[in-house]
């Protein structure tokens, strides 16, 4: 492993620490754990809580700010968060008007934000959450645990909290969160593995020829290996998923094209060269396009297309105002 | 007869199996799922150490509400809750306990079961830790019921453990991150039933 850390177990702490000091008029961290919560809380708003494993980074702790989240919780690598960990953020966050968890769909961080939120409730805080699943790689069947959330997390974060900085109710926040996860829809694929620091080796190893196509945020094999095809290939191939699951044609959308980490911008251009072509011969409008790091898997080679289908709603929430350490708007 | 000393040795023999079998159990999670299910189940199994110390005089069923509650603030990940909430469930059932027979083993067994499938929603075949434990649970009860000594039934739901975890080889998952990975999960065994299967092997040598 060859990595530019000082300790495998201060991995999380001293990546917080890191962020927060970037950032020292905007950001804080709890003592109590590895929590991001905004310098000046603001009363008066849904607060926003969102977390998950590290090794996303800047997911999710560089989403807290102005006009996105409020509170973030950072894990273990590739590890959901605790829900003492998790409840600590709601408590510092928490104001009268509730706070709403944004939760990708994994086993582990529903758990323990069902915990944490039931936690919160025994504290008379009203929290509720919801679970986004973007990912059209997995089947969403009675047979799985369904699709996972991935990098169209981001654009629940930005929307929701453009509307709770409008002093909007908890019930109306949760709905245009819940609305910009019907409308979204990710898949991404890797030419590498990542290696998580307490492992020391690469999840999977793959070849100079091979890729894998389906796979998740966590350095976790994909759906499928093959072998490694033309960068307009293989974006044609996770387009026509992402398109087949909900019909985009005649609509506007926001574009994600999300390296998995250890991807240069370089290939990431190529990669939107290409989609942006593909949609304009689809009828497919795009209002915005996002070309970066947005939700990463440490090093892992690779990226996402993400597509959400924007109303005009959902647009000038897009629009509206965001200033944290990784997006503003 | 288990007493409470005896509950104490059985948890901290269980941490030192599952910290020395850290690197196999992450490897198994390595080949379908995400690769850190012995570094996190070692990471809590050190910190229920830690919490044990100067508990000496305390009843099992407050013994095993610590090592619960301990795993779930320190674990992570869905093993975290899962086997938190098992030792919760088993420690509610065992308070103000001095000692444990082989019914308590058995009634506990059932509550620590009940939790997991709860907070997980899961059941057997797919390819969970429930699929060393529920087998191992209903051997241990036929053999507790028509009367075998707790070491012989104990050994029966050990066998049924084992051949849970090679079942779990044969079919795909359908719960938890392995569940992403679809039909390319059969031929591997299933991490969170090795480490019970584990937990199970420990209870039986300590008895």
């Amino acid at each position: 492993m060859k990595k530019l850390i000082n300790a495998v177990e201060k991995v999380e702490e001293e990546m917080i620490l890191g962020l927060v000091k970037s950032a020292p008029d905007k950001l804080r961290k709890l003592d109590c754990g590895n929590v991001v919560v905004r310098a000046n809380k603001k009363e008066g708003k849904v607060a926003l809580v969102s977390g998950g494993g590290s090794g996303h980074e800047p997911a999710h702790g560089g989403y807290v700010g102005e006009g996105m989240l409020d509170g973030a919780v950072a894990g273990a690598v590739f590890t959901s968060p605790t829900p003492d960990q998790i409840f600590e953020a709601i408590k510092a966050v928490a104001t009268d008007k509730g706070v709403l968890c944004i939760v990708k769909n994994y086993t582990g961080d529903i758990m323990n934000f069902e915990m944490a939120i039931d936690m919160a409730k025994d504290e008379d805080i009203k929290a509720d959450y919801v679970v986004v699943n973007d990912d059209v790689a997995v089947k969403d069947s009675l047979y799985s645990t369904g699709r996972r959330g991935v990098a169209g997390t981001i654009l629940v974060h930005k929307i929701a909290g453009a509307l709770a900085e409008t002093g909007a109710s908890l019930e109306e926040v949760k709905a245009v969160a819940e609305k910009v996860i019907a409308n979204v829809r990710t898949m991404g694929m890797a030419i590498t593995a990542c290696t998580v620091p307490a492992a020391g080796k690469p999840g999977f190893e793959l070849s100079d020829t091979e890729m894998e196509i389906g796979i998740g945020i966590h350095g976790e094999p994909g759906t499928r290996r093959e072998a490694l095809k033309k960068a307009d290939e293989i974006a044609d191939e996770l387009l026509g998923k992402i398109t087949e699951d909900i019909d985009y044609v005649g609509k506007e959308v926001a574009v994600i094209v999300n390296g998995m980490g250890g991807t240069p911008l370089m290939e990431l251009y190529i990669i939107n060269n290409f989609v942006n072509d593909y949609l304009g011969k689809k009828g497919i409008k795009i209002y915005d396009t996002m070309v970066g790091n947005y939700m990463t898997s440490i090093e892992m080679a690779g990226f996402s297309i993400t597509l959400l289908r924007l109303d005009d709603e959902l647009k000038k929430l897009y629009d509206a105002k965001a200033d944290t350490p990784a997006l503003k708007r | 007869m288990i007493t409470n000393s005896q509950m104490i040795d059985i948890l901290k023999a269980i941490a030192a199996k599952i910290i020395e079998e850290k690197d196999f159990l992450t490897e198994l999670d390595n080949e379908i799922g995400d690769g850190d299910h012995g570094i996190n189940m070692a990471r809590g199994f050190g910190a229920v150490v830690e919490k044990l110390e100067g508990m000496a005089d305390k009843d099992i069923g407050s013994l095993l509400k610590t090592t619960g509650m301990t795993l779930v603030s320190t674990v992570g990940g869905a093993s975290g809750p899962l086997y938190g909430t098992a030792f919760m469930k088993a420690g509610a059932v065992l308070k103000d306990k001095n000692e444990m027979d082989a019914n308590d083993l058995v009634a506990a067994m059932e509550a620590a079961i009940g939790g997991i499938q709860m907070r997980g929603k899961a059941t057997t075949g797919e390819k969970t830790m429930l699929d060393a434990l529920c087998p191992a649970y209903d051997a241990l009860k036929a053999g507790v019921e028509a009367g075998e000594d707790l070491k012989v039934a104990l050994t029966k739901a050990v066998e049924a453990a084992e051949k849970g975890v090679e079942y779990t080889k044969t079919i795909a998952a359908t719960k938890g991150r392995a569940s992403y990975v679809g039909d390319r999960s059969i031929g591997h065994q299933d991490p969170g039933a090795t480490s019970s299967l584990y937990i199970l092997k420990v209870l039986l040598a300590n008895v």
